[in-house]
C-alpha cells in the first residue's frame, strides 16, 4: 500500500522531531547509529515501576521491540540472533516512550493501535515496521552491542545496539495520522464481498 | 530368543536418537525446506513495490542463514514432533519420547538457542526449551515398516497464537466452514508474518479438529490434498484469502498465503467443527528417517 510519493531515506539515530514529522507512511528507511532494544519487562520497569537507568539518554531515541539471543565472549555480548517481536503487546507504553523518555521512533512488527497513532501525531513520533521472521538478515546489521543496562532482566534488558545500514524499514504509522495497517484494513473491507463470492464459485 | 527391541534397543540407539533430535531442531531453524524456498522466490517475483522489498528480505535472510548458520527467525518456537513408527522398528516408545525431549535440551545449550518454553502458571523457564508435555510428540504406527520417521516443527508463537476453532452447527454447512477460514485469516492480519500456509481441519471432535489443522501445515507447501474435491476447496479458499489484499507482512500485496491445506475426519451428525492453524512464511520443519540397521537420512 505504498503511496506514489514513497521515498527511500537514509537516517541517523537519534532522530529530531523535524525529521520524524517529515516521514510519510510508505517511506522506506535505512538507519545508522544507535537503536535501543526494549521489551515487555524493561518497559514495565520504566513505566509501572517508574525506574530509569543511570547515564542513559533517550532524547530522539529509536526503540526496537526485541529480546535477542546473545553469547558472551570475554566481557562482551555478541549477538546470536536479533529479531523483532509483535509490537501490540507493548502498545500501552507508546505514550510514555515518546513523552517521558523522548523517543521518536519505534521499530516493530504488526503495528500498534489507533491510540498509539494519535500519540505519534500529538508528540511527534513514527512506527517503523521491519520484516518479521527475517532475523538472520537483521542480526548481521548489528555492528555491536555497545551497552547492556538492567542486565538482571536478561534477555529483556535494555540493549544499546550500534547499527549500520539497518533496514529496509517502512514507515507504517506516521505523525500525520496515516496508518498503513488501517489502509490495508479498508482495502480488505472493500474487497470482502468479492472474496466471499470466490468461496462459493 | 529375546524380542528384537531388547536386543537392539540398546542405550546407543537412544544416544543416537538424542543426536538426531538435536540435529533436527537446529536444521529446522536454519535450513528452510525447498518447497518453502520456492514459494518465497515465486512470490518475490510477482509482488511489486514495498511488498516485493519485504519478500526480498525473506530471500536474503534464507541466504544469510545458509551461509552463517544463524537461525532464520529469532523465535525458537515450541517443539512438536510427528513420529511414524514402523511396527518392525525395534524401539521402546517411552525411551524414544524421552530421547526426543533430551535432544531439544541438548540443541538449546549447544547452539545458544533462546529457551522459549515456560510453565503456563508460574511462567518459569527451564532454559532448555522443554517443560511438562513439551515437546509435544504425536506417534502413528506403520504396519510392517522397519523405519522410524521423525518430523519436527518448532512452531513459532506469532502464527500459533493465530489459531482458531469453532464448533459450527451442521445447518451452517460447508459454506459456514469456508467463511470461518476466511474470517480467521482476516482476523490474524499481519501477526503470523504472511505469506502464510493456512492449515484447516474439518470434522472430528474439537481436539481432533485442531490437530488436523496442525497436521495440514506439515504438507510441503502447495501440495494438493489427494482427493480432487478437497483439493478444489483448497484452491477456492486460497483465491478468497488472496483477494483480501492483506499481503506480505499484512502491509498489502497480492499474496497473503502461499497455500491452503485441508485435512478432515468423520464427525458426528449434530457437529460441524472447523479449525485453523497458520504457519508463518518461514515454514520451519525438518525430518529424519532411521532404518532398522541404524542408517539416518535427513530431509524436510
Ligand atoms: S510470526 Fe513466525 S516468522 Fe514471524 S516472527 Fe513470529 S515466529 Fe517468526
Amino acid at each position: 500500500m505504498a503511496t506514489e510519493t514513497a521515498r527511500t531515506l537514509q537516517l541517523r539515530a537519534p532522530l529530531t522531531e523535524d525529521v520524524v514529522r517529515d516521514l510519510r507512511a510508505g517511506d522506506e528507511v535505512w538507519l545508522d547509529g544507535t537503536v535501543w532494544g526494549v521489551r515487555d519487562a524493561s518497559l514495565i520497569r520504566f513505566f509501572d515501576k517508574g525506574q530509569r537507568p543511570e547515564g542513559a539518554d533517550f532524547e530522539g531515541a529509536v526503540f526496537i521491540h526485541t529480546a535477542p539471543s546473545v553469547r558472551m565472549e570475554g566481557e562482551r555480548y555478541i549477538p546470536v540472533s536479533v529479531g523483532t517481536t509483535t509490537s501490540m503487546r507493548m502498545d500501552r507504553f507508546t505514550r510514555g516512550c515518546l513523552e517521558d523518555l523522548g523517543a521518536r521512533a519505534i521499530i516493530g512488527k504488526g503495528g500498534l493501535s489507533q491510540d498509539s497513532l494519535q500519540h505519534f501525531a500529538t508528540l511527534g513520533g513514527v512506527y517503523l515496521s521491519i520484516t518479521g521472521g527475517a532475523a538472520s538478515w537483521e542480526t548481521l546489521q548489528i555492528e555491536e552491542i555497545e551497552e547492556v543496562l538492567w542486565e538482571d532482566l536478561m534477555p529483556e534488558c535494555l540493549w544499546k545496539f550500534r547499527v549500520r545500514n539497518f533496514g529496509p524499514l517502512f514507515v507504517t504509522m506516521d505523525a500525520n495520522g496515516t496508518s498503513s495497517y488501517q489502509q490495508v484494513k479498508a482495502h480488505t473491507q472493500a474487497h470482502l464481498a468479492a472474496a466471499y463470492a470466490l468461496l462459493d464459485d | 530368543m529375546l524380542p528384537r527391541y531388547i536386543q537392539t534397543g540398546s542405550d546407543s540407539l537412544y544416544d543416537d536418537l538424542v543426536q538426531v533430535s538435536a540435529g533436527l531442531y537446529k536444521k529446522a531453524l536454519t535450513d528452510l525446506p525447498p518447497d518453502v524456498r520456492s514459494a518465497v522466490n515465486r512470490v518475490a517475483e510477482v509482488e511489486v513495490g514495498g511488498a516485493r522489498t519485504r519478500l526480498d528480505v525473506m530471500v536474503k535472510s534464507i541466504d544469510v542463514s545458509d551461509r552463517t548458520g544463524i537461525i532464520v527467525c529469532q523465535d525458537t518456537g515450541i517443539c512438536v514432533f510427528f513420529v511414524k513408527l514402523g511396527t518392525d522398528f525395534p524401539v521402546n516408545g517411552a525411551k524414544l519420547i524421552d530421547a526426543l525431549r533430551r535432544g531439544i535440551a541438548v540443541a538449546t545449550k549447544e547452539h545458544d538457542l533462546r529457551s522459549s518454553v515456560v510453565h503456563p502458571i508460574t511462567r518459569e523457564n527451564r532454559q532448555d526449551n522443554t517443560g511438562v508435555g513439551i515437546p509435544d510428540v504425536h506417534v502413528e504406527f506403520v504396519d510392517g515398516s522397519e523405519e522410524l520417521e521423525i518430523l519436527l516443527v518448532p512452531k513459532g508463537s506469532g502464527s500459533e497464537n493465530m489459531s482458531y476453532l469453532k464448533m459450527l452447527s451442521p445447518a451452517e454447512g460447508i459454506s459456514g466452514v469456508k467463511r470461518f477460514v476466511l474470517d480467521s485469516v482476516i482476523d490474524a492480519g499481519p501477526r503470523p508474518c504472511p505469506p502464510t500456509v493456512v492449515g484447516v481441519g474439518i470434522g472430528g471432535t474439537a481436539d481432533l479438529c485442531a490437530g488436523l489443522a496442525k497436521k495440514a501445515i506439515l504438507r510441503p507447501v502447495g501440495e494438493p490434498h489427494p482427493e480432487p474435491e478437497v483439493a478444489a476447496m483448497e484452491q477456492k479458499l486460497l483465491a478468497a484469502i488472496n483477494a483480501t489484499g492483506i499481503g506480505p507482512q499484512g502491509l498489502g500485496g497480492s499474496v497473503t498465503s502461499f497455500a491452503v491445506h485441508v485435512e478432515y475426519a468423520a464427525t458426528h451428525i449434530s457437529m460441524n467443527p472447523v479449525a485453523v492453524n497458520i504457519q508463518c512464511w518461514r515454514g520451519e520443519r525438518a525430518a529424519a528417517t532411521i532404518s532398522s540397521d541404524g542408517a539416518v537420512s535427513y530431509g524436510y
